[in-house]
């Protein structure tokens, strides 16, 4: 399993990285060879083209810091916007209105209870590993989210608070925690793929699941296996979302190693909508992990379930357990008073 | 107050590099970093022209737009100046620069981006005029002592202007009218929101 995995987690890291450097979102370089610019253009003249057509008025230097050839650059006005308007607003409304969902969700409907009460008897969901990746992932995503909304909120929220001495000691110690906790939660990313991706695989029980609302809107009981629809959905949210972040995350932490400042534009602007889309979708996920469904919390917890909370939710996955469980009992023995 | 610019006459401008060693020199700015580089466009062809290009002290600067840390502030004199105390090293500024002006020393994690560094006009920072912490972390502050940028000081065929906006723009429009030719103010219109009529 693993060695088939592998070289695809590779290959799909490998295109990540290499992406942006093919990435021109600048659009055409004007004064290199093969793009020159028009021999009597006035300055006013090439910076209106360039503002309107895209792209950068660059040229040789003579200094060993080829980036520094770009004399004009107006893809940064874009990112500016892009930044200051577009990430405020989208990252505003996913967050806010995530948890306004939940609030509205959790004064209507309430907490989900184990439906038939608690039975003291338990299976075990998640192993010691399972619930260690997990956690590593979480606890580091919870910082580099908090630091993350800290770079484009906090200059609003915080500093008139705290004061700028004390707010850039917190930013500054936020980009150490923002940088250097990108590694355990790349790695945590890797290690739940591998571990949870053949149970994540999108099937028909998942359409019904949703069609049936995951039970949290509709009536009735959609069956599930290990994973449920919406769970598969938050595996592959993580996964897939995760390496892009990750990715991005790179680009921007080593400047200049991978692409020049077109492509880390582009790789800080996939960083920012799926970080905030992410953290929306990740607020879903913790409130329904704790606050909003009695028993869930146990999973991720001691990672022993109640049976009539896995009944509940994971029917056939109890049904699978329960079979692997008598398989393992020695062929020929027979239950006592069989006879 | 005036309004500082700068100008360079690319029709001038013989890409000697003076500015470039003057400003090095002047305000000690460490190896890898350069607060002012000429570029030269069209290098080897008809229409080749150098021009010297610094921070340009933007009017709406979008330095200090997108700054996390609202590091940067704007002078009397419309010179914007950042206070490196408070700068993250993020690079925020660098992206959204149109003209490359932020320079980073690698000196953070991973040997990236340390706080930032860029031309400061001769201006030095937020601490106290010419006194050895500004230096340290500012460079020269020639503004306080009633001189302009030593680039422009420097300039050998004077391409490169400093002072006010309106005094350098006259000077540049009766050269164009007595010559009879120029290529404009580079960076003005995306600075300034102007450009230099003659």
């Amino acid at each position: 399993m693993i060695s088939r995995i592998l070289p695809v987690l590779a290959l799909a890291l490998g295109l990540g990285f290499a992406a942006p450097s093919f990435a021109q979102i600048g659009g055409p370089v004007t004064g290199i060879p093969g793009n020159p610019a028009a021999p009597n253009a006035s300055a006013e003249e090439l910076e209106l083209q360039k503002i309107l057509q895209g792209g950068r008025i660059a040229g040789r230097v003579t200094i060993p810091d080829n980036q520094s050839a770009s004399l004009v650059q107006p893809a940064g006005r874009d990112w500016r916007a892009f930044h200051n308007v577009t990430l405020t607003w989208v990252g505003g409304i996913a967050v806010l209105g995530m948890l306004a969902i939940i609030a509205i969700f959790y004064a209507t409907k309430g907490r989900i209870p184990v439906e038939g009460g608690r039975t003291g008897h338990t299976i075990q969901r998640f192993n010691l590993i399972e619930r260690g990746a997990h956690w590593m992932t979480a606890g580091s995503f919870v910082v580099l989210a908090l630091t993350g909304l800290n770079l484009t909120f906090g200059r609003w929220l915080i500093l008139p608070i705290v004061g700028p001495e004390a707010f850039a000691t917190l930013t500054l110690w936020g980009k150490y925690a923002h940088n250097y906790l990108s590694f355990p939660f790349t790695l945590g990313i890797v290690v739940l793929f591998l571990m949870w991706v053949k149970d994540n695989i999108p099937n028909k029980l998942d359409v019904a699941w949703f069609k049936a609302g995951g039970g949290l809107i509709g009536h009735g009981h959609p069956e599930a296996a290990r994973f449920n629809g919406g769970q598969k959905m938050v595996f592959w949210i993580t996964v897939i979302g995760g390496t892009l972040v990750a990715v991005s995350g790179y680009v921007l932490i080593f400047p200049f190693w991978v692409t020049d400042i077109a492509g880390m534009q582009l790789a800080h602007i996939v960083h920012g909508v799926i970080s905030v889309l992410m953290i929306a979708a990740m607020v879903g996920h913790i409130y329904i992990g704790s606050v909003g469904m009695e028993g869930a919390f146990d999973a991720m917890g001691s990672g022993q379930v109640d049976m009539n909370w896995a009944k509940q939710h994971h029917g056939l996955w109890v049904e699978d357990e329960v079979k692997k469980a008598r398989e393992t009992v020695a062929p020929g023995a027979r239950a006592a008073g069989a006879d | 107050m005036a309004r500082m610019k700068f100008l360079c006459d690319s029709d001038r401008c013989i890409e000697c590099n003076a500015c470039v060693t003057a400003c090095k020199n002047e305000h000690e700015v460490p190896w890898g970093i350069n607060r002012r580089r000429v570029v030269t466009i069209n290098d080897g062809k008809p229409g080749e022209r150098s021009i010297s290009m610094a921070c340009m002290h933007c009017t709406d600067a979008p330095c200090a737009a997108v700054c996390p840390t609202s590091c940067f502030y704007t002078t009397a004199d419309a010179i914007v100046l950042h206070d490196k105390d408070t700068c993250i090293g993020c690079g925020y500024c660098f992206y959204a620069c149109p003209f490359g002006a932020p320079q980073y020393p690698r000196v953070g994690n991973f040997g990236s981006r340390g706080k930032m560094d860029k031309c400061t006009y001769c201006a030095g920072g937020p601490q106290a005029d010419n006194t050895g912490v500004e230096y340290v972390q500012y460079g020269a502050n020639r503004l306080a002592e009633g001189k302009l940028p030593i680039c422009a000081e420097m300039c050998s065929t004077k391409a490169l202007l400093a002072g006010d906006g309106d005094m350098i723009a006259s000077i540049y429009r009766e050269r164009v009218q007595r010559r009879g030719y120029g290529s404009g103010a580079w960076g003005w219109r995306t600075a300034y929101k102007t450009t230099v009529s003659v």
